[in-house]
């Protein structure tokens, strides 16, 4: 084991501060020290997003990056996205109403790259939506309720 | 109103959408803090003797606790393949490659660490030393002999179908007497892998001599059987669980070497062991799907009859005969696909290459039999000059004509095909689709229209005489049901669907509904999920079981209204019994449990009847005659799968096997070079589908229902990707056949496009 070095940074609003190798991926980080397993890893060439995370409001691969690298930044996970206990984020609530999921492990990936997306174009087109997440994988649907959930959640006009 | 095919939305979302499911890595159970990490170290080698490993340095490294090589497992009973029919050699897998490693991703060496980063710092430093032989990669080469996987056999046939007297063989050309026209081609059916999103993954521990185990798999069962087999454990000494399972596509149906040695090493080390593949181990060392090369005839008359149908395979096992090896068989039992064929001859051989085993992956030798057929169809119409759907027309079976046995002997239950065909092509708007090509050749467009058809049927539940699954259904005292099934879900939705089956049956309401599954402990026995038998074999078993509760509650409520049990009847809405026009004297599910003691239950294994499954796919694809791309349009397709239960659920299923047929035909494809080195080990360079190569699919509904069990319901799984991936390939060929292209192996790349119209205009 090298040495390690101190990672603060803000998770779903909590205070996250570790000391880590410097050498930790982020998305290791997140569920094996922060216990948030929510986020899921799906390949080790960055090519799935099952790791997809809102870095400062924008969708990452947490894959992709240094736990270090996030320090001082402001995260989000699929655990942070609903506005509360009872209610699903719009987005969540698409997926659930047009059954955008089934095994569900690409799922929350999935779903915070489909949010940053309509952040960036409220209101695309279905090609748009095809090119804005073909970096993320799904095995189980063929992409159609996927695709159906987050335009009729832009359609809904509640990006985010 | 019936619940029972409505639309319901599932009730497993919330967790999933919200927290995420929790799948075997994602388990924190506080019994596994202490747990270790294994890191396998693969062979980089197709076919070698292993000369030396030197473990040394790994094992000084800081952190390693262990580090094994076969040697150590020498006394621990091996695995063996699930379906005995080859010699023991080719189906026993060693735990760690013993002095001989056979494909690139075999394991080599354990390593036992604290955590998984030093568990890679160390097979790093891990030096195997290989001596190379000649390696076995091509598959007819293969059969033929040319080098050996394993040379003290002095083959690589690990079964002949033939001589095993399951396919009777092929005679000579006196076959084809009496057709005009006989039509050979060689097609390949590509290797493909499975790749649910979530890799292999294993958690366990023991507790004095007792072992619970974690698995991502389809179903605990059968991991549990051969757990005890290996260990010496009973069913009370071991607890096999799966919880929340990312994906199987048939691929979780084996159990492998790196998931069942985990106990050993827990039991070595005194403490909980957990292993989580990467993606590049998932892609080189789980197992692949598909991999057949078949040598098709085909032979008719002139008006488009088709008399009589050859097909001879070559299966590929990979280095270990798994499942997979068993595969051509279920080709055979679907060879005549929807057609009325007077004559079929069948012959296979599964042999063994030095690649990675291959095993059932969705539809297993279904969609190598439909790929075959549909293929010889439209070679057959090409070189007779009438039109594709034509010629399928004139040879399905008709309607009237079921319970139908093929020439293979095999026995259709029902079918309507040429209705499923009638709606796809009206849908379509077929001869508009045909005018606007013609057009288009006519302008000489460099985007080319392309218009393929196939018709399928399938087997599930199946082969004959079916499948059996177990269920139990207990109604407590709060009057909620619980159920309990033997099948799995693994993403299919089985929570909703088998609630909606008891609700239908109780009154109870969808949310007082749970399922219980996955857990050997709660569940005793169970087949899991495979072969698209879920509802028909373990929905069934839930549905009768909750109507022997409903009876049981039926003869207790009428001791309790002291009145005759025939005039008892089960208000569904009102979730209560009473006597045949007395609604206001009634006795609730909560009473009439408690009068049974606190709860009902009743619990059945059914037997569900294999089932044939049918429709049509059409696909509509642009091929750009300058770069070779392809674009596929639109997807029509009609898949009847018997009578349904949620609409929602099964167009998921249609929507998933239609991409994964797609992405067949299109862009995926296991390849490795000639020295047995994977050139696709990853998701960045196997063309893993992704939704930009995919449009949205335009679904028609069908239903007709099964005899073969109680729901009426056939399997809708695997339907999907049988359907497609010929239509898918007969359109890029029908978009270039004006330039004399007939034929091209899938998958259809722009290359091989590219490639194919070079080679016409030279």
């Amino acid at each position: 084991m090298g040495d390690t070095v101190q990672v603060t940074m803000n998770i779903n609003g909590t205070a996250q501060s570790h000391d880590v190798e410097p050498r930790t991926l982020l998305v290791h980080y997140i569920r094996d020290v922060c216990g948030l397993t929510g986020t899921n890893i799906g390949c080790d060439s960055s090519s799935c997003g099952a790791c997809t995370i809102h870095l400062d409001g924008e969708a990452v691969k947490s894959c992709t990056m240094l736990a270090v690298q996030a320090d001082g930044h402001d995260l989000t996970t699929i655990e942070g996205l609903a506005p509360s206990a009872e209610k699903l984020h719009p987005m969540q609530q698409a997926f659930h109403e047009c059954h955008a999921l089934q095994c569900g492990y690409c799922t929350p990936g999935m779903v915070m790259a489909a949010v940053s997306l309509l952040d960036e174009v409220p209101n695309p087109t279905e090609r748009q939506v095809r090119i804005g997440l073909e970096g993320n994988l799904c095995r189980c649907t063929g992409y159609h309720n996927i695709v159906k959930a987050v335009l009729q959640c832009a359609a809904e006009g509640v990006a985010k | 109103m019936s619940i029972l095919g409505t639309r319901v939305l599932r009730k497993e979302d919330p967790k999933f959408l919200t927290s995420g499911a929790v799948y075997t890595a994602d388990l924190r159970d506080p019994r596994l803090a202490s747990a270790a990490s294994v890191t396998y170290v693969r062979s980089t080698v197709a076919s070698a003797t292993i000369v030396s490993i030197d473990t040394t340095e790994a094992a000084a490294l800081p952190g390693v606790l262990g580090v094994y090589v076969a040697a150590d497992f020498a006394d621990l009973p091996n695995l063996q393949a699930m379906v005995p029919l080859f010699p023991p050699p080719m189906m026993t897998r060693p735990w760690l490659a013993d002095g001989v490693v056979r494909f690139v991703g075999e394991p080599v060496v354990a390593i036992v660490a604290k955590s998984t980063y030093i568990g890679a710092d160390a097979a790093e430093l891990v030096e195997i030393d290989y001596a190379p032989l000649t390696p076995v990669v091509d598959l007819e080469a293969a059969s033929r002999g040319e080098g050996l996987v394993y040379p003290d056999l002095g083959t690589n046939v690990g079964v002949d179908f033939v001589m095993f007297t399951m396919m009777k063989g092929v005679t000579d050309d006196s076959f084809f007497d009496g057709c005009d026209v006989v039509v050979r081609q060689r097609v390949v059916n590509n290797r493909l892998h499975a790749a649910p999103l979530e890799g292999r993954s294993v958690a366990c521990l023991w507790e004095g001599d007792k072992l619970t185990f974690w698995n991502s798999n389809q179903g605990p069962h059968s991991m549990w059987s051969k757990l005890q087999k290996v260990y010496g454990l009973t069913p009370e000494t071991s607890h096999v669980i799966s919880p929340d399972v990312g994906g199987g596509f048939g691929l979780k149906m084996e159990f492998t070497p790196e998931e069942a040695l985990l106990p050993e090493l827990a039991r070595r080390h005194g403490r909980p062991m957990r292993w989580t593949e990467t993606r590049t181990e998932a892609m080189i060392g789980s197992a692949h799907g598909r991999d057949q090369v078949q040598q098709l005839a085909i032979g008719g008359s002139r008006d488009g009859t088709v008399k009589a149908y050859r097909i001879e395979m070559v299966g590929g096992a990979g280095a270990y005969c798994m499942n997979g090896g068993f595969l051509p068989f279920l080709t055979h039992v679907m060879s005549s696909g929807v057609y009325a064929i007077p004559a079929i001859e069948t012959a296979a051989k599964s042999v063994v290459t030095n690649t990675a085993p291959v095993v059932a992956f969705r539809g297993a030798g279904r969609p190598e039999a439909t790929a075959a057929v549909e293929r010889a169809m439209d070679l057959f119409a090409a070189e007779i000059g009438m039109d594709a759907v034509a010629v399928r027309r004139k040879n399905l079976i008709p309607k009237d004509a079921f319970p139908y046995t093929t020439a293979v002997g095999t026995v259709y239950d029902t079918g309507d095909y040429e209705t499923s065909l009638d709606l796809v092509l009206e849908h379509a708007a077929y001869d508009a689709l045909r005018a606007e090509q013609a057009a288009r050749r006519a302008s000489g467009a460099v985007k080319q229209l392309g218009i393929g058809v196939s018709v399928y049927v399938e087997i599930t539940a199946g082969p004959a005489p079916g499948s059996t699954e177990w269920g139990k259904v207990v109604i407590g005292a709060e009057g909620k049901a619980t159920i309990y099934s033997g099948s799995f879900s693994h993403g299919q939705g089985h929570a909703t669907a088998f609630a909606m089956l008891v609700s239908d049956q109780t009154g109870i309401s969808m949310e007082d509904i749970t399922l219980v599954q996955g857990d050997t402990e709660l569940v005793p026995k169970g087949g899991g999920t495979s072969a698209s038998k879920s509802l028909q074999a373990g929905g069934s078993a839930v549905y009768v079981a909750a109507g022997q509760v409903v009876d049981q509650a039926r003869e207790l409520a009428a001791t309790l209204l002291e009145a005759s049990i025939d005039d008892v009847v089960l208000d569904k809405a009102t979730r209560a019994f009473h006597v045949q026009g007395t609604p206001s004297v009634s006795k609730s599910w909560t009473e009439v449990a408690a009068a049974a003691g606190g709860s009902l239950a009743a619990e059945t294994d059914q037997l569900a009847g294999a089932s044939f499954p049918f429709g049509t796919h059409l696909v509509v694809v642009e091929v750009d005659t300058d770069t070779g791309l392809t674009e596929i349009m639109r997807v029509v397709t009609c898949d009847d799968a018997g009578r349904i239960l949620n609409p929602v659920l099964v167009e998921g299923q249609r929507h998933g096997g239609i991409a994964q047929g797609l992405a067949q035909s299109l862009i995926e494809e296991i390849r490795y070079d000639e020295d047995g080195n994977p050139l696709t080990s990853n998701f960045a360079d196997y063309g893993i589908i992704s939704m930009t190569e995919l449009p949205s699919y335009e679904l028609i509904p069908l239903e007709t229902p099964t005899p073969n069990n109680p729901l009426g319901a056939k399997g809708i799984g695997e339907s999907g990707v049988i359907g497609a991936t010929p239509a898918l390939q007969s359109a890029i060929c029908d978009a270039l056949s004006h330039l004399g292209i007939r034929h091209i192996d899938i998958p259809i790349t722009p290359q091989k496009v590219w490639a194919a119209i070079r080679a016409v205009k030279v």
